[in-house]
């Protein structure tokens, strides 16, 4: 492998110079912004317009708009809490890319790189309730509860899924995971956890099949009491967690920053465009679900798949001895 | 550093559970209990044992959130929207705490603790895990079990429909007779 050149022994990620504090959330907002033009485009193909450079603008003229669009309110809102988790869907995706390494650079090569991407990643369940709960108004305390009940649903299998790709690399350093996939990516011997793990994206991001918590059957549910900024950045922050999402998958299922000839920036950089293309795409194809049945699906059949699933690399990795 | 890092997280964890009791409203207050254990969080990766750590944060946040539901869904008032105290039967309360507070500084206090040592260990966590359950392996795996089949139990007793009323008193339907149509093996 070519890239590996430069790879010496195990350590295939360094620490990154403390300017990627900086470079690490302007590459996620820079895809961010990507997907949601390719959405844009998408949404104007579906409604049988032709391509123009104005369809692809549109997602950021209605953020240009809602910059100086004047907040919601609504009676006895509980503004504190609203901000709070307005601010943390946004936050959490932000935080959670510090260990998701860019070819062999990573903002903080943390031991239990896996674990802190679950936790912040849970810190939306926190963040959305409190969005759901803050206007003090019907629709978005529905959402909320939505929420909820979707994440107790999606969670368990996400997290099984992390624990597969975990135990075949032996660690949960998220470098060592990369390392362990010189011979053979895990996504060709764990493809059952990468769904799974997708599934888990699109429903943390709460969209595509998973926009329950903001149906347009309860007006928007928790985006329905919001407006202006506060709209903008929960707006955002669903299309960050979308791109987080995707940029851990490459590391943890499709080789991380290997591949041959490019360096290993670019590698990392198109698998994460890829995954997000097929997130985006997969969004506009599936319908809504709701959390009831999406609950029933995940506790009778996805459980015990992915516990299977996870099963493979225990014995391969007991085998090995 | 670590020392000023410390006293911060310590003051601001200490300063939340504080709030915990003067707030009035369910949802606040849940959320101060959460902050209360994210800065222990913190503390525990200061510690080294950053496992640990991120663990607590990731529980407590799932375990925070699954609370408010259950609290305000218990509370007297509908959907918890009026303010309310959380503070009851104050004087056994504080005699209660006092006593528990007396009892662990004095355990503090008590117990001979090791010199640290000269050397941070390579794995703390691990060394952590061994000096707490490394003689009592097999009662903790034996308590894990007998914990999971208690919550099953509990749900079975307690479930409204079981698969009797799903599938007939001789499990003789093939499709369940559920309220709900839709989800796993029902039309």
């Amino acid at each position: 492998m070519n890239s590996s050149r430069n790879l010496s022994g195990r350590q295939v990620v360094n620490p990154a110079p403390l300017w990627s504090v900086l470079l690490a959330p302007a590459a996620l907002a820079g895809l961010a912004v990507a997907a949601v033009t390719g959405d844009a485009l998408l949404a104007g193909r579906a409604a049988g317009r032709r391509f123009a450079v104005g369809m692809a603008v549109t997602p950021l003229a209605e953020a240009a708009r809602l910059l100086v669009a004047p907040p919601r309110t609504t009676v006895a809102p509980d503004r504190l809490l609203l901000r709070l988790g307005v601010a943390g869907v946004a936050v959490a995706a932000v935080l959670a890319v510090a260990v998701v390494p860019l070819g062999d650079r990573v903002v903080v090569d943390l031991d239990v790189g896996v674990v802190w991407f679950n936790a912040m990643e849970v810190v939306t369940w926190a963040a959305v309730w409190l969005v759901g709960w803050g206007p003090n108004a019907l629709f978005p305390l529905v959402g909320g509860y939505r929420f909820v009940a979707q994440g107790l649903a999606y969670q368990l299998p996400f997290m099984l899924a992390l624990i597969t790709a975990a135990t075949g690399a032996q660690s949960l350093r998220v470098a060592d995971i990369v390392a362990a996939q010189r011979q053979l990516w895990f996504v060709v011997w764990m493809p059952v956890a990468f769904l799974v793990y997708l599934a888990g994206v699109l429903a943390f991001s709460f969209l595509g099949p998973f926009d329950y918590p903001a149906g347009r059957d309860i007006a928007g549910g928790v985006l329905a009491e919001t407006g202006g900024v506060d709209r903008l950045m929960l707006l955002a922050g669903r299309w960050l967690l979308l791109t987080a999402g995707a940029a851990m998958a490459v590391p943890l299922f499709l080789g991380g920053g290997l591949g041959p000839l490019l360096p290993a920036w670019v590698w990392s950089l198109v698998k994460t465009v890829a995954v997000l293309a097929v997130l985006v795409y997969l969004r506009r194809r599936l319908p809504t679900i709701r959390a009831d049945r999406y609950v029933e699906l995940a506790w009778v059949v996805l459980i015990p798949v992915a516990v299977a699933q996870a099963l493979v690399p225990a014995l391969v990795v007991l085998g090995r001895g | 550093m670590d020392v000023v890092v410390f006293w911060v997280l310590a003051l601001l964890a200490v300063a939340s559970g504080i709030l915990v009791f003067r707030l009035s409203s369910m949802a606040r207050v849940t959320y101060a209990l959460l902050g209360s254990f994210l800065f222990i969080g913190g503390e525990l990766i200061l510690l080294g044992l950053n496992y640990l750590g991120v663990v607590v944060i990731l529980m407590m946040v799932m375990e925070m959130v699954i609370m408010a539901v259950f609290m305000i869904a218990y509370m007297m008032n509908p959907a918890g929207l009026m303010p309310m105290s959380m503070v009851h039967n104050r004087r056994g309360a504080l005699a209660i705490s006092g006593v528990v507070f007396a009892a662990l500084a004095a355990g503090i206090a008590a117990v001979p603790l090791p010199a640290p040592a000269a050397t941070r260990p390579p794995d703390p966590t691990l060394q952590l895990g061994e000096s707490l359950m490394g003689g009592q392996m097999l009662t903790m795996m034996t308590l894990g079990f007998a914990l999971l089949a208690t919550m099953v139990a509990a749900t079975v007793l307690s479930t409204g429909r079981g698969r009797y009323d799903r599938f007939g008193d001789d499990l003789e339907r093939r499709i369940p007779n559920d309220p709900v149509p839709g989800g796993v093996g029902r039309r």
